[in-house]
């Protein structure tokens, strides 16, 4: 099976792509479905970045698609520009040490309280594509 | 099922000069916590590291081994 003939796979790839910020979870940044996610969508909303979120439960080969491609076993995955940034291990390490921040190109946390972002959790309706 | 203790073991196994810590986070043997600390991971990015480690669980990460927190070291 070629990539070219991998749809699901494309559409990832596409969705990372074309999202400069984009998490990859179990449900949705409003209803998470594992406590890794809720966290690693959690850090992002208290950043108060724009992010895409995909759910990769609707479809168990989105999953399998993804880590393909990441070579990343778990859920979450956070893509910034393009790159695999990590999980939530790794996502938490950065929040704290404030790497995280000066990657988004955002202000330390806490600091100015912004409204929360509005995610784009079911507006990117990746699974709606596969 | 594997516990903590064979997963520390097979993390010092596959990864020279590797210590590491592991803990059954839930006590259900299928969430573990880990800190690994290597001289391998000199020069390695953050992600790298953790690749390292997941690989040497291959297919069972996500599969019996639902989470393996990583903290990683470089020594």
């Amino acid at each position: 099976m070629s990539e070219q003939q991998n749809p699901i796979r494309e559409a990832i790839s596409s969705a990372i792509a074309e999202n400069d910020v984009i998490l990859f979870m179990k449900g949705s940044p409003e209803a998470p479905a594992c406590g890794f996610s809720a966290r690693t969508a959690g850090v992002l909303q208290s950043l108060g970045v724009q992010f895409a979120a995909v759910d990769i439960l609707p479809d168990p080969r989105i999953r399998q698609e993804l880590s393909a491609l990441s070579q990343w076993p778990t859920i979450p995955q956070l893509f910034v520009g393009g790159e695999l940034v990590g999980g939530c291990d790794i996502v938490s390490e950065m929040f704290e040490s404030g790497e995280l921040a000066e990657l988004l190109g955002v202000s330390d946390a806490s600091e100015e309280s912004e409204a929360p972002a509005v995610t784009g959790g079911g507006t990117l309706g990746i699974e709606n594509r596969l | 099922m594997p516990d903590a203790a064979d997963i520390k073991s097979r993390i010092e196994a596959a990864i020279p000069g590797a210590r590491a810590e592991v803990e059954d986070w839930t006590g259900g043997g299928d969430h573990f916590r880990a800190t690994v600390s290597a001289a391998a991971f000199a020069g390695m990015t953050r992600i790298e590291q953790h690749r390292l480690v997941y690989g040497v669980f291959g297919e069972e990460i996500g599969g019996p081994i639902h989470a393996l927190s990583l903290t990683t070291i470089s020594e």
